[in-house]
């Protein structure tokens, strides 16, 4: 059937900020689906709260709406647009609850708004969990048996039916502890009596298990006609029990027969058919390792994190046919835009392994709970593809940025027997590196695999790479053969260097003497079956080149941000895209290389070419000899990319933009130092510390509370402030480890305004499209600030000493491109806190709410173009006439253990924007946006440190005023009493219960105010306090200025007042 | 594993490193794009005469077991993959890959790039090929790729199909196959349908079937050129003008063609894998096919009372077609799958529908 003719305005719910579990891939697959749409010529209104993705670009829809995604917003939104139609499976859960939402209140009905694609039954019959299981039940589909027990005897009974193993999970619990696996009446005695315990409700659900099967996800898609196909199969490395999020995926299944496969395969189609999705959907199940048997986990009636992957693991784009299924049109109405010749109805064919692994946030989160489970932690992940698993598991490694070159690292030699096995039964972020270890160690392929229950297939290949390391290649040095075999394993110059005992530049050149050089081959859907368009490639060893170039002289190379994860987010991803976009604009080819599958910069559609490969020096290089570019841009890609200048410069690579040197200047403290000397400017003073002694001494010279960190960190990493010396040397001894080779910067710290600045400079004359202020004074990570734009409180002379702060100092680092720098007011002076020679977090968020679009001048500029040839005035542009205000978001509920409060160390996931002319009806979209649900009335919890006590007495009198009723502990109780105010006095934890966390637990609380004690006992009083908010969903607030603008934006809703007041 | 070389009759070398049983082949060199089922494959009939390039890289990774074979024994005359895997992990696997190839002496290639292998394959169609891994000097490879006999005229059916026939017991209809090289999945698929299923030989005459009382003929799948099966297509004739339902696989889908007056030709490189689209005419659906042929039956040969039912999605080649009064119908892919998507499954149900 072709595209349905009675739907003409259609709007596209997006997924909002990200965060753990909902990530970029909603932004690929929103882009993917708004593109489709409008090359339908359908008009579309799109919805989505987050200002850092693509999709809320303004040429991305007819209508953008950065308005919070909540039914009251998008009835008000439908009704401004009158849509036909509303696409709300490629919003990620979010998009999804809210369709459903508006469906189940009759707001669409009413309307006049059809739900498109998958209907809205086939959506509930998904979700809920008893629908679901009664359907499979009756198309025959097998589903872990299941039952709940209020006590040991019932638990028996539900164990006699169903039968053991079994999982059993107390219901409502913090962080889902007291739960275990029984597998006889002897265990699940135990566990049961620990469970009821556990739980609030004294309830138990248990289940089958299914712990240490394969885990199997398919991604379906079915059309109007019944048409269905499977774009790919995938099959998790870690065993039932971790969630797939966080699991090492591998696509296509390793493991499976045809028998096996076709199982799945045909199982999939059934369930799809049954519950009647019009578009995409992913099956996942669990295969017993040990006989020809199954049972589905889940569905998703939606596109996902795992359609994404599948998309760009086999070059096949569900979201963007799935929105052409949601107009009307058929599978085979649709072309393959990979060969142009075939259509949609077909199922891919990979002739190369591909291979992801998650990014998880533990770097930054060294307290929290590292084990893996049922809830996702991971941030991010990356994706490597190779004609072999080794090598697709290497590139993936290298791809994760972190401090490690293979599966074997010294950092995990010293542990000891207990604690590797330990975390090889129950794992963790680091299983990887650990089953690494294991094998260096000697323990069996046999033992390993019944420690961890992963398939004797991969272990076999991660011990053929540990072999290799450990005893190959150290025993055959410069032997030409065994490196040949090596690159084709995936190994780099690095680790085989390290092998060797020699440089990296040394394997480097042997292997050109040798001619042992990457190869590039395609991602074509069909294994070379058909000829193929797509400008997707990867890299290959010992095989022939497939990429064909155009005798071209103006390519341009873009290097993307890698995996997201906490301070390098989807706003690089952003900047990457808008390269490619401006550079193709240019009449530039571009070409982009990345390796995170989630996003819109690893779609083929985004460069003229995309290399999808790990972001090193070696894996780089590979492509620019091939391209042969004009040069490298390195800023719009975070600091993956900026890091990459100096190496890639070095090896005679031409940087485009800022050059190495200048962003040394503005990155290397010393040298920066310098620079703000001659220019005259000041910055809050510290010094660089060597060892412990040094630090103590510049400490006191400057005066406490100081600013504490690492040299060369990304997003605040180990950023501390710090107020007394027992503070100091306890910093020194867990948090960092301080050597002449890795110092530690001391820096006084000065409370005041934190202004942001981003701007363009082209090397003479400097662009500022606009000024942010927080609205948290310094010392909260700029990330993970309310910022305001334009900026509300600053006057005139402040403005214009930022701008020509900013001005003297882009030109001073000779900038050509973007610059973003940090400013603290602090008693009428500007100082400069930090400036960063590339694109920044608000880049995408000033670009939209300004009008100027900061990525394409910033590309020009790098091109060559001046600002004044582009129709911009340098300067700070005129500030429009609206307030926008960004505003953080975080994961904390999915992060168990880790401290909630905030300080100079990053902790957001993502960020939304409150767009209004009012500034606190701005401020109010941004807090709803963003999820809190800031109560009008009720009870509020306040614990305020003695050093902040002063401060917060008016805005909690005020609080009073507006109708909340004060709790507290004796400390702060007695201030209130003090001042007149009525107060509920509750327990601290070491009074007892009931004390203040089970007051939050009872759901006594709506909103805490807690601010941060310095000392070691509180501080675990108000961790408790603060993570006890966080798993009971109740607002805490950390910071005395943003509850002080949320004070105000309470009194402006007000709506009434008595006729005297008038 | 020594040295190893593939020789194209076109004068292309591919040097890899040995695999299975050592020794020199040569046949007909195809590509299957299908990601799992090797097994399947390497003992499906269909493939005598044919040497067979997996495009998958990673091949053996399962091993193998005594249920998954198609045939009795392997048919191809070759193997060619990019990698073949030592240490194969499933419960269902008693054997490894290499042992397996061993036990049927089958010669292969590893090492190579497969995929420029089939890319070449595809652009300048399928041809024939020599591998030697046991030493052969390459000049002496290229001089015997140019004598290579050509796939036609070669008596493929002949070599794979049954002796003699047997007989399967089951229920009350019976179903007899004529086997050009059928596979155990569609003697199975019937099976399971309660047929008592009868194999004959491809050179069984329509009055020995006939006295087997059949109530429903299958033809069966089968190697090689089908004007080289002219015995079987005269048999054919005569069994559809008895009006008994029948229903043609692959090559039982070519010859039915040309026994209902139509011709068939050479595809430049064939279709074979899981993954090939076929949109059934009747009903506008597309269903996901497991395919392995290297012919085709022209369209605009046919009778006017035979219609297409059914077309490949990728090139509009004739993939099924039924007589319009005649209870007689086939497909050119394979319902049967193994390997391959059992979505067309549903078409063994068709056919046992219309026996009476």
């Amino acid at each position: 059937m072709p595209k349905r003719q009675d739907i003409k305005k259609v709007m596209v719910i997006g997924s909002g900020p990200i965060i753990i579990g909902q990530a970029a891939e909603f932004d690929y697959a929103g882009t993917q689906a708004c593109r489709a749409l409008k090359d339908e010529g359908i008009e579309v209104v799109l919805v989505n709260s987050n200002p850092a993705t693509i999709m809320t670009d303004e040429n991305m829809a007819d209508r953008v709406y950065i308005e919070p995604l909540t039914r009251d917003f998008l009835e008000e939104i439908i009704y401004a647009e009158r849509p036909q139609g509303l696409l709300a499976t490629l919003g990620g859960q979010v998009g999804l609850n809210l369709a459903k939402e508006l469906a189940e209140s009759g707001i669409l009905e009413k309307a006049g708004v059809k739900l498109l694609g998958t209907p809205l039954d086939a959506i509930r019959k998904a979700e809920d969990r008893e629908m679901f299981k009664a359907l499979l039940k009756e198309i025959d589909e097998p589903v872990p048996e299941s039952g709940i027990a209020n006590n040991y005897e019932e638990a028996k009974l539900l164990a006699e039916q169903i039968g053991y193993p079994l999982i059993i999970r107390p219901a409502y619990t913090l962080g889902g502890s007291g739960g275990g696996f029984a597998h006889n009446d002897a265990e699940l005695k135990e566990i049961v009596a620990k469970g009821l315990k556990y739980s609030a409700i004294n309830q138990l659900l248990i289940e089958k298990s299914v712990k240490g099967w394969k885990e199997i996800e398919y991604e379906v898609i079915r059309d109007a006609n019944d048409t269905c196909i499977t774009i790919c199969n995938m099959e998790n490395i870690d065993a039932v029990g971790v969630h797939t999020g966080d699991s090492i995926v591998v696509a296509p299944s390793q493991t499976l027969t045809d028998v096996e496969y076709q199982l799945l395969r045909t199982a999939s189609i059934k369930i799809i058919r049954a519950l009647g999705i019009e578009g995409g959907c992913n099956v996942q199940y669990a295969l017993s390792p040990e006989k020809l048997e199954y049972v589905v986990i889940e569905v998703n009636p939606r596109v996902s994190r795992s359609s994404a992957l599948a998309s760009k693991a086999t070059g096949y784009p569900i979201a963007k046919i799935a929105a052409k299924i949601a107009l009307g049109y058929f599978l085979d109405e649709i072309p393959n835009s990979v060969t142009d010749k075939t259509l949609a109805a077909f199922e891919p064919a990979l002739d190369y392994v591909v291979v992801k692994i998650p990014r998880w946030p533990f770097d930054k989160f060294q307290a929290g709970n590292r084990k893996l489970g049922s809830q996702m932690k991971a941030t991010g992940e990356i994706m490597a593809i190779g004609r072999n698993f080794e090598m697709a598991l290497q590139k993936g490694i290298r791809s994760l940025e972190l401090d490690v070159k293979g599966l074997l690292n010294p950092q995990f030699q010293g542990i000891s027997k207990e604690e590797l096995e330990e975390r090889l039964i129950y794992p963790d972020d680091e299983r990887l590196f650990l089953l690494g270890e294991a094998l260096r160690r000697g323990y069996l392929i046999e033992e390993i695999h019944k420690l961890t229950d992963i398939d004797v297939f991969f272990l076999t290949k991660f011990a053929k790479l540990v072999h290799w390391e450990k005893e190959i290649l150290p025993k055959n040095r410069f032997d030409s053969e065994k490196l040949l075999e090596a690159k084709e394993m995936g190994f780099s110059d690095l680790q085989i260097a390290d092998c060797w005992g020699v440089s990296e530049q040394e394997v480097y050149e042997l292997r050109k003497q040798l001619k042992v050089e990457a190869v590039f081959r395609m991602v074509d859907t069909c294994a070379g079956e058909f000829e193929a368009a797509t400008p997707y490639y990867y890299s290959s060893y010992n095989e022939r080149d497939e990429v064909e170039l155009k005798n071209s002289s103006n390519k341009v190379v873009v290097l993307g941000s890698g995996p997201i994860r906490i301070g390098q987010g989807i706003e690089f991803d952003y900047c990457s895209v808008h390269c490619a976009w401006a550079l193709r604009n240019a009449g530039y080819e571009s070409i982009v290389i990345n390796n995170n599958p989630e996003t819109v910069s690893t779609d083929f559609d985004t460069s003229d070419r995309l290399y999808f490969e790990p972001l090193t020096k070696e894996d780089v290089l590979n492509v620019i000899e091939k391209e042969k570019p004009l040069g490298v841009i390195v800023q719009f890609g975070g600091q993956t990319a900026i890091n990459l200048a100096r190496p890639l410069h070095d090896a005679g690579i031409r940087i485009l933009g800022t050059q190495v040197e200048n962003i040394d200047a503005a990155e290397d403290r010393e040298k920066f130092e310098a620079i703000l000397e001659e220019l005259n400017i000041v910055r809050p003073s510290g010094k660089t510390a060597r060892n412990v002694k040094e630090a103590k001494n510049i400490a006191e010279q400057l005066g406490f509370p100081v600013l504490v960190r690492p040299s060369y960190v990304l997003g605040g990493r180990a950023m501390e402030i710090v107020s007394s010396l027992e503070e100091l040397e306890e910093y020194l001894a867990n948090a960092v480890k301080i050597s002449p080779a890795h110092p530690v910067l001391v820096d006084r710290y000065l409370t005041g305004k934190e202004v942001e600045v981003d701007a363009i400079c082209d090397g003479t004359e400097v662009l500022i499209p606009g000024i942010m202020e927080h609205i948290e004074r310094a010392g909260v990570h700029s990330g993970d600030s309310t910022a305001v734009y334009p900026p509300m409180s600053l006057k005139v002379e402040e403005i214009n000493k930022l701008v020509e702060k900013t001005e003297r100092l882009a030109i001073a680092l000779k900038i050509k491109g973007l610059l973003n720098i940090q400013y603290v007011i602090h008693e009428d002076e500007v100082y400069v806190i930090e400036v960063n020679p590339r694109s920044s977090r608000t880049v995408p968020f000033l670009s939209k709410v300004t009008g100027i679009p900061m990525m394409e001048i910033a590309t020009q500029v790098i091109l060559g173009k001046t600002i004044r040839e582009l129709g911009y005035i340098p300067g700070l542009a005129k500030a429009k006439d609206l307030v926008a205000v960004k505003m953080p978001v975080f994961s904390f509920s999915k992060l168990i253990d880790v401290e909630t409060s905030l300080g100079p160390e990053m902790k957001s996931t993502g960020e939304v924007l409150g767009l209004d002319k009012d500034p606190t009806k701005a401020l109010y979209k941004a807090l709803i946006a963003a999820g809190y649900i800031i109560p009008r009335r009720g009870n509020v919890l306040v614990t305020i440190a003695d050093k902040d006590k002063e401060e917060a007495l008016p805005s909690i009198k005020r609080l009073k005023a507006l109708g909340f009723n004060l709790v507290a502990t004796s400390g702060t109780a007695q201030l209130l009493r003090e001042h007149n105010l009525e107060v509920r006095e509750v327990n601290k934890i070491k009074e007892g219960s009931p004390h203040v966390v089970d007051v939050i637990k009872k759901g006594e609380i709506d909103l805490v105010i807690n601010t941060l004690t310095r000392g070691k006992i509180p501080a675990r009083d108000g961790f408790r306090i603060r993570r006890a908010a966080v798993e009971f969903n109740v607002p805490c607030l950390t910071s005395l200025d943003l509850v002080l603008a949320i004070v105000q934006v309470l009194e402006s809703m007000i709506r009434v007042k008595p006729l005297q007041m008038y | 594993m020594g040295k190893a070389y593939l020789v194209l009759a076109d004068g292309t070398v591919f040097s890899g490193k040995g695999l299975g049983w050592i020794g020199r082949t040569q046949g007909e060199i195809v590509f299957n794009t299908s990601m799992v089922g090797y097994q399947e494959i390497l003992t499906d009939p269909s493939y005598a005469g044919e040497i067979i390039t997996f495009t998958y890289p990673l091949i053996g990774n399962y091993g193998t077991n005594t249920t998954d074979s198609e045939g009795r024994r392997v048919f191809g005359r070759g193997v060619i993959v990019k990698e073949a895997c030592e240490d194969p992990s499933s419960w269902r696997s008693n054997q490894s890959f290499q042992d397996f190839l061993l036990e049927h002496k089958l010669v292969g290639i590893q090492g190579i790039d497969t995929r420029t292998l089939t890319k070449h394959l595809r652009y300048h169609g399928t041809m024939a090929g020599i591998i030697a891994n046991d030493g052969t000097e390459l000049e002496e490879l290229k001089r015997m790729a140019e004598g290579i006999p050509p796939l036609s005229g070669q008596q493929l059916v002949k070599e794979v199909s049954t002796p003699f026939s047997y007989v399967l017991p089951g229920g009350a209809k019976r179903v007899v196959i004529m086997d050009f090289g059928v596979k155990n999945n569609s003697i199975r698929k019937l099976q399971e349908q309660g047929c008592t299923v009868i194999v004959v030989p491809a050179d069984t005459k329509a009055e020995e079937i006939l006295a087997h009382k059949p109530n429903g003929i299958l033809l069966s799948n089968g190697p090689g050129d089908p004007e080289d099966v002219a015995y079987a297509v005269n048999t054919i004739k005569k069994l559809i003008s008895q009006k008994i339902p029948m229903f043609g696989i692959c090559m039982g889908h070519q010859l039915l063609g040309l026994a209902l007056g139509g011709k068939t030709y050479k595809l430049k490189f064939g279709h074979r894998g899981g993954n090939h689209p076929v949109k059934d005419l009747l009903t506008g659906k597309v269903y996901i096919t497991s395919q392995n042929h290297g012919f085709a039956v022209e369209s605009e040969s046919l009778d006017k009372d035979v219609e297409v039912t059914h077309i490949n999605l990728n090139d509009g080649t004739v993939e099924g077609l039924r007589h319009k009064t005649l209870p007689v119908a086939s497909v050119q892919y394979h319902p049967e799958a193994a390997p391959g998507p059992q979505d067309s499954a549903y078409l063994f149900e068709e056919f046992l529908a219309k026996l009476q």
